[in-house]
């Protein structure tokens, strides 16, 4: 029982191929497997939300997904969003506005913020509160992360203004 | 966390999965979003020898709006019922509800066949279900049935389910143009202390059908239809609410725990449902609420 499983995914546009035990928890394979350890390990018990990536569309906690869930799955993580090189909007926005303080819940704030945007790219304040409510942060107490968010919405619709 | 070691099924068809229930017999367990029962697993208050992933089964999805009443695959997303407008014009609940279940990452990956054949007394549609008096369809090695939301649970984690059955679909009639769930809660994510869905529809100002259920107040979900039937042929004043709060509070059965002793949840139990029955007859009336 529990033999290995031949396991295809896609991570930020990579293929990846490996032999995984079926029972791997997802975050466990993005970030000891794979090197991916932008998604953070916070509650390992799918409340906290530090461990958010999007897979096939749709913010998942990846601590609550075994690997063989994810096998022919589409992955991104905060590493395929955005990098130092080349910021993200979201991440442009939460330097600025001091949407973090130690960091720890920020790549799974920004991988679900990303989401959010695309599904709404002009969200209210509510809007925002209610979209990110799988997301827990023990720093900001939430009044930057709106903040900066709205910022990125803002600006992401002016550069699609612009380019229009 | 690590769970215990499992072999991995992803059947493509229905009767594939039958098959390996039929096989593994109490080893064997189906999943759908995975979002009750991994945690279980984690905790390893859960040992699935054979997991069955219900992923690349094509027949258990979609949604679809009928006249009279709508088909809910048992792996439609909580997301999926909060994003598709057809079936909120047609059974606007049913979203109402789903916006307070969990949080929009779980959202994602739970699915309305998981949550109501779990069984557990925390989940909110159960009691949504049999306040719809929805049909659940059971399929196994002899074929297809059908039972009643309202006949379906039998304790905690107990229903009328068979283990070599995957319930594959809900079937639910529209409801009339009274409707709210009302949920108390104590954060984003948690289970209801206590949760109320109300469905009612009245006639030149006379209530002329009311449906009440319950929800974590008891080891199953709570079809209190007595509650219902206090409201029925009166206008739905401070009297006829607190006559059926009276008789959904001879229905339920509500425990101690973390969420707080009996006789607070008993209070919040009337509080909740007082909300829900106003608002649902404020729409029945055509009022906003």
């Amino acid at each position: 029982m529990g033999q290995k499983m031949h396991v295809k995914m896609t991570v930020n546009g990579k293929e990846e191929e490996f032999l995984a035990e079926p029972r791997e928890l997802l975050i466990y394979t993005l970030r000891e497997r794979l090197n991916y350890t932008g998604p953070h390990i916070g509650c390992e018990t799918s409340h906290c939300g530090a461990c958010t990536v999007e897979i096939d569309g749709k913010s998942v906690k990846s601590c609550t997904m075994f690997v063989a869930q994810a096998d022919g799955a589409d992955v991104t993580t905060i590493e395929g969003i955005g990098g130092p090189d080349a910021l993200h909007p979201l991440q442009e926005a939460f330097r600025e506005h001091h949407g973090l303080q130690c960091g720890y819940c920020t790549p799974g704030m920004i991988t679900r913020a990303k989401k959010l945007l695309e599904e709404n790219p002009n969200p209210t304040e509510e809007d925002i509160r209610f979209g990110m409510a799988g997301n827990l942060c023990r720093c900001t107490g939430y009044q930057n992360i709106v903040k900066s968010i709205k910022a990125a919405s803002a600006e992401m619709l002016a550069a699609k203004e612009a380019a229009e | 966390m690590i769970p215990a070691a499992f072999d991995y099924h992803r059947p493509a068809t229905l009767d594939a999965a039958i098959s390996l229930l039929e096989e593994h017999g109490d080893d064997a367990r189906v999943m759908a979003g995975g979002h009750s029962l991994i945690p279980m697993m984690k905790l390893r208050m859960a040992d699935i020898p054979h997991l069955i992933d219900l992923q690349a089964i094509d027949e258990l999805f979609g949604i679809d709006v009928r006249v009279g009443e709508v088909r809910l695959g048992a792996m439609v997303t909580q997301a999926e019922i909060i994003d598709h407008t057809e079936l909120t014009s047609a059974c606007p609940i049913l979203k109402e509800a789903a916006l307070q279940i969990a949080d929009p990452q779980v959202r994602y990956m739970g699915t309305v066949g998981g949550n109501v054949a779990n069984g557990d007394p925390g989940n909110d549609m159960p009691g949504l279900m049999q306040c719809l008096n929805a049909r659940f369809t059971l399929v196994g090695p002899g074929g297809s049935r059908e039972v009643d939301a309202r006949d379906f649970y039998e304790a905690a984690y107990m229903t009328d389910r068979e283990d070599d059955e995957i319930l594959t679909a809900v079937t639910l009639p529209l409801h009339g143009r009274g409707y709210a769930y009302e949920k108390q809660k104590r954060k984003i994510g948690d289970y209801a202390t206590a949760a109320a869905a109300v469905t009612c529809e009245q006639n030149m100002g006379t209530c002329v059908e009311a449906s009440i259920a319950m929800t974590n107040l008891s080891d199953t979900p709570i079809w209190s239809e007595a509650a219902g039937e206090a409201l029925v042929g009166s206008q739905v004043g401070p009297d006829e609410i607190e006559a059926a709060v009276a008789a959904m509070l001879d229905d339920i059965d509500p425990q101690d725990d973390n969420r707080g002793p009996v006789a607070f949840k008993r209070h919040l139990a009337g509080v909740i449902l007082t909300r829900a029955i106003e608002r649902a007859w404020t729409r029945a009336e055509g009022g906003d609420a």
